[in-house]
C-alpha cells in the first residue's frame, strides 16, 4: 500500500481564502463573518469576498454557474495552484476528481411568484407547466445539477481524468476521501483532487434545514455551547475545500512537497439511538488507529444530542487536547465538512503545529466519520 | 493460498455478478422485462401522472405500477430501488434477509423539494400577497412539515436502503448524471478489487418524472417531441431521431469477489471484467468534437478489462436517440473497433424504456448480462430510418447469438463517460 499525501490545498469560507487566513481563523474561536439581518431569523456566516477573475478567468464561465459552483471551481484553482499543477496540462488531463456536494441554488424570485400565480390559476397544471417553461433560464438547470460542479472544474481547470459525485450531506464528504484515500493507496490512482462546495446564502436550504428544526435561528454561540433549552441547532456557512492527494511516490518524481499524510479514513452509519454517536466514535477512532493527536477538529453540528455525545466521546478519548468545532471557523457546511478539516489539519501538520491531527465528522441526521492526518 | 483461477489478468480479485434485479416501464423483474425487451414492446406512454397542457413532450416511460405517498422522485426512486435490489438479493442468495454483508453504491437522482409540498407550504403560511422564500421558512417553522427534511435531503433513499438491505457501513449516494448507474457498479468492483469487501449491492435508480425535470430538458432542446405515437419517439441511430424520451426504473446488481462467491456454492452470472472512465471538459453538455474523451472510456475499459476490441460480441449502446449522442457514440465506437464496426451488433435498450438517466448504466448492465445468459440481443425498435452517417450493425429485431462479452456505454452531461465490460467468463 502507499502513503497518501496531501499537496494542494484550495481554501474559501467566511475567513477568507487559503490555508493563512484559516489557520489565524483556527485560533480566533468565533467565524470571521456573521450575519444576522439578511436571512433573518437565521444566522449564516458569508463566504469572504473573492476576486473571481483569478480562478475563474472567463465572464462566460463565471455567468453559467450559480454561487455554490464558483466557490467549488474557485477552491479547486486555490489547491491545483498550490500543489504546483495549474500549469500541467498533462498531470490534469489524467487526474480524478471526487467531490461532495449538494445540489444548486433555486431561482427564488421565480419560484415566489409562481406560488403566487398559483393560489388563484384555474388550471394548476396549466398554469405550472407555462411558467416553468417561460420563467426558468434554460441554463439554471445545470447550475443546479450536482454533478455540474464536477464538471465546471473539468472545463476551467482541465482536471478531466474523470469524475465522481457523492451526495449525502456530511458522509458524502467523509466517503469522497475514504475512497479517494483507498484508492491511491492501493494504487488503483495517483493522484486525485477531492473536496466541495456549499453556499450557505440562500432561502431554499433555510427551509428544508428549518423543517425538522435542524437551523438555528439565533446569533452566534460556539457549537460546544448549544446544549440549553432552544440553543441547539448548526449555522450554515458558505465555504469550499479542496485537496490534491497523490501517492507519496508521485509527489516524490514529481518534485512536490508533502504538506502531511492522510490516513485510511473510517466512516459508519449508526442508527441513532441515545450512546450510538459516542459508540460509533469511539469504535472508528480506534480504527483510524489514533495514536497521539495533538488537536482534534470536530465537524459537530451543534444539534441537540449528538454534538453533546460527540463531546462527551471527545473528551475521554483525547482528554486535555485541544478541539475546535469547524463550525466556530466556518459555521456548517454539510458535504465540505470533512474535506475542510482535512484541511486545516494538513495545514496545522505543514506548519509544524501538530504531528497528528483528527478529524471528527458526525451528520446531523446520519453517518460519523473519523479522518487522521499525520506529519509526513 | 489464493487460486489464481479467480484473479483477473492483471492479478486482482475477479468480481463475479451472482443476482440481478431490474425495474422499468415495462414491467418488474428479470422475466418481464426480458420477454418484453426481446419482443419489442415498448414502455412509452402519454404522461398520466401530471399534466402536460402546454409542454412540447408529453411521453415517457413512467413506472406507473409502482405508487408511494406522497408521490416525489426520492420517494419512488427508493421504491424502485426497493424492489429491484429484493430481486438481485434473493438471486444472489447472499446473506440473510435484512443482513447483506457487504457494501451498498446507489446511484439517486439529485433531490429537491418538488412543487406540490412548496405549494402546501405557501399556503400553510397563511401569506395572502405575494409569496416569497421567507414564507416557505415560516411554515416550516411551524413543526407540521418536519418529516419532509429527510424526504427532500440527499443521503435519506440510501439511507433507508441500508436499513431495509442491512448493507455494511457508510452507503456511498453518488451521481455521475447519465452515467450514474455504470460509476456505482464501478465502485462495487473497485471496492472488491481492494479487498475492502466480499460483496456489493450496486443499484441505479430514478423516479424523476415530474413537470420541472421534463420542463429542465425541454429547455435544453434534449427530449423528442414526437408525442404521437409514443412508443415512436425513441428512435436511437436513425435519421429522424429528434431527442430522447424519460424513462424511470432501477436496475441492481450483487457483486462478489468470485472466490467467495465460488466458495460459498453460489450461482455466478456473469463477471464485470472491466470499467472504464474519462472526464471531458469540452463543454456543459456538448462532447468534445473529436470524441476523444467517449473513445478513452471504451479503450479504458477494454484495458482494465485485459480484452481488445475483437473480443466484444455485442455493444450496449448509450444510444440516447438525440441527434448529438448517437452521432457521438457511433464515432467513438468506429474509432475502436475501426472496420468491424460495420458488424458488430449494436442496441439501445431506450428505444424500448426511454433513457432511465440516474438508472441507466445498471439497467443497462442487468440487460448485458441477460443478453449473455439468453445468447439473444434485444432489439433498437423503430429503426426504420437508418442515418446513412451511423454505418453500424444497429439490431432492428432481436437476434439470436452467442454473447461471451459486451460492452455497455454511459454518457453524460457534464463530460462523465463511464464504460462496462461485462463478460460469462474471466477475460
Amino acid at each position: 500500500m502507499s502513503d497518501v499525501v496531501v499537496t494542494g490545498l484550495g481554501l474559501v469560507s467566511c475567513a477568507g481564502e487559503g490555508l493563512r487566513a484559516h489557520l489565524d481563523a483556527l485560533t480566533a474561536g468565533a467565524p470571521a463573518r456573521t450575519d444576522t439581518e439578511r436571512f433573518a431569523p437565521y444566522t449564516v456566516h458569508p463566504v469572504a469576498p473573492l476576486a473571481l477573475d483569478g480562478q475563474i478567468p472567463k465572464k462566460s464561465d463565471q455567468r453559467q454557474m450559480e454561487p455554490w459552483q464558483r466557490l467549488g471551481v474557485y477552491a479547486a484553482g486555490l489547491a491545483l495552484d498550490s500543489a504546483g499543477l495549474k500549469g500541467d496540462a498533462a498531470l490534469k488531463g489524467a487526474m480524478h476528481l471526487v467531490v461532495a456536494c449538494g445540489g444548486g441554488e433555486r431561482d427564488t424570485e421565480v419560484d415566489g411568484a409562481i406560488l403566487t400565480g398559483l393560489r388563484e390559476a384555474a388550471d394548476a397544471g396549466a398554469y405550472l407547466n407555462e411558467r416553468l417553461l417561460n420563467d426558468l433560464r434554460p441554463t439554471l438547470f445545470l447550475a443546479q445539477l450536482s454533478n455540474l460542479l464536477a464538471g465546471n472544474i473539468a472545463i476551467v481547470h482541465g482536471v478531466t481524468g474523470a469524475s465522481r459525485t457523492f451526495m449525502g450531506e456530511e458522509a458524502a464528504g467523509t466517503d469522497a476521501l475514504r475512497i479517494a484515500q483507498g484508492r491511491i493507496a492501493s494504487g488503483q490512482v495517483d493522484c486525485m483532487l477531492v473536496g466541495g462546495s456549499y453556499s450557505a446564502e440562500r432561502p431554499d436550504v433555510m427551509v428544508i434545514h428549518e423543517m425538522g428544526g435542524y437551523l438555528r435561528a439565533k446569533p452566534f454561540r460556539p457549537v460546544f455551547s448549544r446544549d440549553g433549552a432552544g440553543e441547539a441547532g448548526f449555522i450554515l456557512g458558505s465555504g469550499a475545500a479542496f485537496l490534491v492527494l497523490e501517492s507519496a511516490e508521485h509527489a516524490r518524481a514529481r518534485g512536490a512537497t508533502a504538506l502531511a499524510r492522510l490516513m485510511p479514513v473510517q466512516s459508519d452509519r449508526s442508527r441513532r439511538d441515545p450512546g450510538a454517536t459516542a459508540r460509533s466514535v469511539e469504535t472508528l477512532w480506534r480504527a483510524a488507529g489514533i495514536d497521539a493527536a495533538d488537536h482534534v477538529i470536530s465537524g459537530a453540528t451543534g444539534v441537540a444530542g449528538i454534538t453533546a455525545e460527540e463531546g462527551a466521546a471527545l473528551a475521554r478519548l483525547a482528554p486535555g487536547v485541544p478541539v475546535t468545532a469547524l463550525g466556530d471557523v466556518i459555521g456548517h457546511t454539510l458535504e465540505v465538512t470533512a474535506p475542510f478539516g482535512a484541511a486545516l489539519a494538513a495545514g496545522l501538520v505543514a506548519e509544524g503545529r501538530a504531528r497528528e491531527v483528527a478529524i471528527t465528522t458526525v451528520g446531523h441526521r446520519r453517518g460519523e466519520g473519523v479522518i487522521r492526518v499525520c506529519a509526513v | 493460498m489464493t487460486d489464481t483461477s479467480f484473479r483477473d489478468s492483471k492479478g486482482r480479485p475477479l468480481v463475479a455478478v451472482t443476482g440481478l434485479g431490474i425495474v422499468t416501464s415495462l414491467g418488474q423483474g428479470q422475466a418481464d422485462n426480458w420477454a418484453a425487451l426481446t419482443a419489442g414492446r415498448s414502455g412509452i406512454h402519454t404522461i398520466k401522472r401530471f399534466s402536460t397542457e402546454g409542454l412540447r413532450t408529453r411521453i415517457a416511460g413512467t413506472v406507473d405500477f409502482l405508487d408511494t405517498d406522497p408521490l416525489v422522485a426520492p420517494a419512488l426512486s427508493q421504491r424502485f430501488a426497493e424492489e429491484a435490489a429484493e430481486e438481485a438479493i434473493a438471486q444472489s442468495g447472499l446473506g440473510t434477509r435484512g443482513d447483506f454483508p457487504g457494501a451498498l453504491f446507489i446511484a439517486v437522482p439529485p433531490v429537491e423539494m418538488e412543487w406540490p409540498q412548496r405549494r402546501a407550504m405557501a399556503e400553510a403560511s397563511g401569506q395572502d400577497g405575494p409569496i416569497t422564500y421567507s414564507d416557505l421558512q415560516r411554515a416550516a417553522a411551524s413543526r407540521r412539515f418536519d418529516a419532509w427534511h429527510d424526504l427532500f435531503i440527499f443521503g435519506t433513499v440510501a439511507d433507508h436502503i441500508a436499513d431495509r438491505f442491512g448493507t455494511r457501513g457508510s452507503p456511498i449516494s453518488l451521481s455521475t448524471a447519465c452515467s450514474s448507474g455504470a460509476t456505482a457498479i464501478q465502485l462495487g468492483v473497485e471496492a472488491i478489487r481492494r479487498g475492502e469487501v466480499k460483496a456489493a449491492l450496486c443499484i441505479g435508480t430514478d423516479g424523476s418524472v415530474n413537470p420541472e425535470s421534463l420542463i429542465r430538458f425541454s429547455l435544453l432542446s434534449a427530449l423528442s417531441t414526437q408525442n404521437d405515437p409514443p412508443e415512436g419517439a425513441s428512435k436511437p441511430f436513425s435519421k429522424n431521431r429528434d431527442g430522447f424520451v424519460m424513462g424511470e426504473g432501477a436496475g441492481a446488481l450483487v457483486l462478489e469477489d468470485a472466490e467467495a462467491a465460488r466458495a460459498r456454492g453460489a450461482t455466478i452470472l456473469g463477471y464485470v471484467l472491466g470499467c472504464g472512465e474519462k472526464g471531458d471538459g469540452f463543454h456543459r453538455t456538448r462532447s468534445s468534437p473529436d470524441g476523444a474523451p467517449g473513445i478513452a472510456a471504451i479503450r479504458a475499459a477494454l484495458d482494465d478489462a485485459g480484452a481488445s476490441p475483437d473480443a466484444i460480441d455485442t455493444v450496449n449502446a448509450h444510444g440516447t436517440s438525440t441527434p448529438e449522442n448517437d452521432k457521438m457514440e457511433a464515432m467513438g465506437c468506429a474509432a475502436v473497433f475501426g472496420a468491424r464496426i460495420g458488424r458488430l451488433p449494436i442496441s439501445s435498450n431506450k428505444s424500448m424504456i426511454g433513457h432511465t438517466l440516474t438508472a441507466a448504466g445498471a439497467i443497462e448492465a442487468v440487460v448485458s448480462l441477460l443478453t449473455i445468459a439468453h445468447g439473444r440481443i434485444p432489439p433498437t425498435i423503430n429503426y426504420a430510418v437508418p442515418d446513412p452517417g451511423i454505418p453500424l450493425d444497429v439490431v432492428a429485431t432481436a437476434r439470436d447469438a452467442r454473447v461471451s462479452r459486451v460492452l455497455s456505454n454511459s454518457f453524460g452531461f457534464g463530460g462523465q463517460n463511464t464504460c462496462l465490460v461485462l463478460g460469462d467468463e474471466p477475460a
